[in-house]
């Protein structure tokens, strides 16, 4: 059976639109290191060099905080298996920027670097990003103080990846 | 014009090692664990060397070594560890080909650039830690009559660093020069992308310096990176990278109550005001060629210019002269002095570029250039070319928040003064930005309204050994590439010293 895409439940008070979604190369990718590794969390990160890419860690190993948004929680367990819940976490500052796109997890060849356990497989995660329709475009403010006054009313359908 | 022989090859400058150790104690010491990775120049997408893939193993030992060798090298005279920095300055100026076309093979950019910028550059950097540290004094403060306060700078003692691979070897030496001028013993893990060119800058320089005090250690983030940041045997980690690694290290810093210099990128407005275009002059051709900056280095440069703000009446103007200026880039074999822009660093640098060139398009950013990847064909075809790329649009879309790190511009306008500040201020970062006015109020107004640790009036893209290099807001913690730095690599020892024979009285 192959490996179906996975999209994340959805974790934002008020919405009810899922936000992020692994293609079946990434979940086969996360499965197995789920194996190697144990538990995982993302966090997607921005700025220079390996920026604007998630980076995948161990589950717990970066702290998150209030300064952070979990904008889904993936289940990558194979049908009527046991739960393997993985969270998609973002820093809420770069969350304002971001609020008006759904996001794809992808797997490309190379060499990423920072942290990110799957930089040894020779593999690195890529996001890719589509519009949501549902959402006020480049609603993102920087004088919002809030997430969730960002996230811009209910959002009810997202452009499929 | 002059085409570098491919490393290797007959009449080339420099001749890698089939395969890389790790540089500990003075010595190639073979990875713990029998494991390497393949080293991929980007030039042509194919690996050329194998390089130790280190693990908390040979994290040890480099501290093993390090650790043995700080008291001593930490006692050493300013004036010992100065001229052992301009001995390595001297070596790098000899050496200034070989090292820029092994840099070049290794991260693929322009060997025009890593012979007239990063080469240089680093030997010059350790000239500049050479003199700060024989310049440094410490300081006394007469507290009354028989109480004097002396403080000492002494150095940190094992400190680790983590490069990053957009200047492989320039980013290790702001990070070597004054750490190892403070008198502090160094473990150092390179760019996984780019870990070969350090190594062969260590098999010039490593015998200057006594063994131990440099230790270089390969290997990927997680097997060796992580152990060394979150290891209790460092005093300091200094890291450049992006956010989220960036806060992972100040975590682990935390843990073993250590200070962290983290240098974590930028989306660096390029402010254009109207009267850059009252002439069409030297001045005009000179902002021109600040506006196409953005593709200096193939735009992996944590201060690239990568957000254009032009004032209204010159938008259509200047831009049409800058995207006219920026179509002539030439692209081709880095190796050629000839070529403008080379390769981007790797395959995923590659595709994320192009990730964020679908954004910008779905955003409703307009293509003013590029936005394409370069195939120039032959042994180049599976090298990682992206043409220089120019949006419109306006700074809400991603394409203006996040830092792409490839060629790729994103252009829009302002209206008035307050209206460029407000722009340009509209980012988690604060790195860098650059101002052009022949408005010297304007100019200076802007370069300190500006929330960025680098603004460049008038020019940009200079990275003169003394000027402080730092970033405000998400952009990071410290200061490089000045004096300052010693502060960051140094402890503070205070002796509070009575020359009273008196008691207190208390007793």
């Amino acid at each position: 059976m192959s490996t179906p895409t996975i999209t994340a439940s959805v974790t934002i008070a008020g919405e009810t639109v899922p936000r992020v979604e692994l293609t079946p190369v990434a979940v086969d990718l996360l499965r197995s290191l789920w194996e190697e590794h144990g538990p995982l969390m993302f966090h997607q990160s921005g700025g220079c060099c390996d920026g604007s890419s998630p980076m995948l860690f161990m589950a717990g190993e970066f702290i998150t905080s209030d300064q952070d948004v979990r904008l889904g929680q993936f289940d990558i367990a194979p049908a009527n298996e046991p739960s393997q819940p993985l969270d998609f976490w973002m820093s809420a500052e770069q969350f304002n920027y971001w609020s008006h796109t759904f996001l794809t997890v992808d797997v490309v060849p190379g060499r990423g670097s920072g942290f990110s356990a799957e930089a040894p497989r020779g593999v690195r995660f890529l996001i890719r990003s589509e519009l949501m329709t549902t959402m006020t475009p480049f609603a993102g403010s920087a004088e919002t103080d809030t997430v969730e006054e960002d996230a811009v009313a209910t959002p009810t359908k997202a452009v499929p990846a | 014009m002059t085409v570098y022989s491919v490393p290797g090859t007959p009449g080339s400058k420099v001749t890698f090692k089939s395969r890389y150790e790790n540089w500990i104690g003075g010595e190639w010491v073979a990875p713990v664990k029998g494991q390497y990775f393949e080293d991929i120049t980007p030039v042509t997408g194919k690996p050329f060397a194998e390089v130790a893939r280190g693990t908390a193993e040979d994290i040890e030992l480099a501290l093993d070594a390090a650790h043995k060798a700080a008291p001593a090298w930490g006692k050493t005279s300013p004036a010992e560890r100065a001229s052992v920095l301009n001995k390595i300055a001297d070596l790098i100026d000899a050496n200034v080909e070989m090292l820029a076309v092994a840099e070049t093979w290794d991260n693929g950019k322009a060997v025009r650039e890593t012979i007239n910028a990063d080469i240089p550059l680093a030997a010059d950097h350790f000239r500049y830690f050479a003199s700060a540290i024989r310049a440094q004094d410490g300081d006394h403060a007469q507290l009354d009559g028989d109480t004097v306060s002396y403080q000492f700078h002494e150095p940190l003692g094992v400190v680790g660093q983590i490069i990053p691979w957009n200047f492989p070897i320039l980013m290790a030496v702001w990070k070597l020069a004054p750490a190892l001028a403070a008198g502090n013993a160094i473990v150092l893990k390179p760019a996984e992308q780019t870990p070969v060119s350090i190594l062969v800058l260590m098999e010039l320089i490593g015998d200057i310096l006594p063994p131990g005090v440099v230790n270089v250690v390969n290997g990927f983030g997680l097997e060796a990176g992580k152990p060394l940041a979150s290891s209790n045997r460092i005093r300091k980690i200094a890291f450049t990278g992006e956010t989220t690694t960036g806060r992972l290290i100040l975590q682990y810093a935390s843990a073993n109550i250590i200070p962290s210099t983290v240098e974590l990128g930028g989306k660096s407005p390029n402010i254009f005001f109207s009267d850059v275009a009252e002439e069409k002059d030297a001045f005009y051709d000179k902002a021109q060629e600040g506006f196409v900056l953005f593709a200096f280095n193939q735009g992996e440069v944590c201060t690239a210019p990568s957000r254009a703000l032009l004032q209204k009446p010159i938008y259509d103007s200047f831009l049409g002269d800058a995207v006219t200026r920026a179509r002539k880039i030439i692209q081709g074999n880095p190796l050629d002095t000839d070529t403008q822009m080379g390769a981007q660093a790797s395959n995923d640098q590659l595709e994320k570029i192009l990730s964020y060139i679908d954004i910008g398009t779905k955003e409703g950013a307009k293509l003013a250039l590029g936005g394409e990847r370069a195939d120039l064909g032959g042994d180049l075809t599976d090298g990682y070319y992206v043409q220089p790329t120019i949006f419109e649009g306006h700074n809400k879309m991603r394409l203006f928040q996040e830092e792409i790190f490839g060629p790729v511009l994103a252009v829009t306008s302002f209206t008035d003064y307050d209206d460029a500040i407000s722009i340009a201020n509209d980012t988690i970062y604060g790195l860098g930005a650059g101002v052009w006015s022949r408005n010297g109020n304007v100019a200076y107004r802007a370069g300190r309204d500006i929330q960025a640790g680098r603004v460049w009036v008038n020019n940009y893209h200079a990275y003169p050994a003394g000027a402080a290099f730092g970033g405000y807001k998400s952009s990071g913690i410290g200061r490089e590439n000045n004096k300052l730095a010693l502060g960051h690599y140094q402890q503070t020892k205070n002796l509070l010293v009575s020359y009273s024979e008196n008691k207190l009285g208390f007793f």
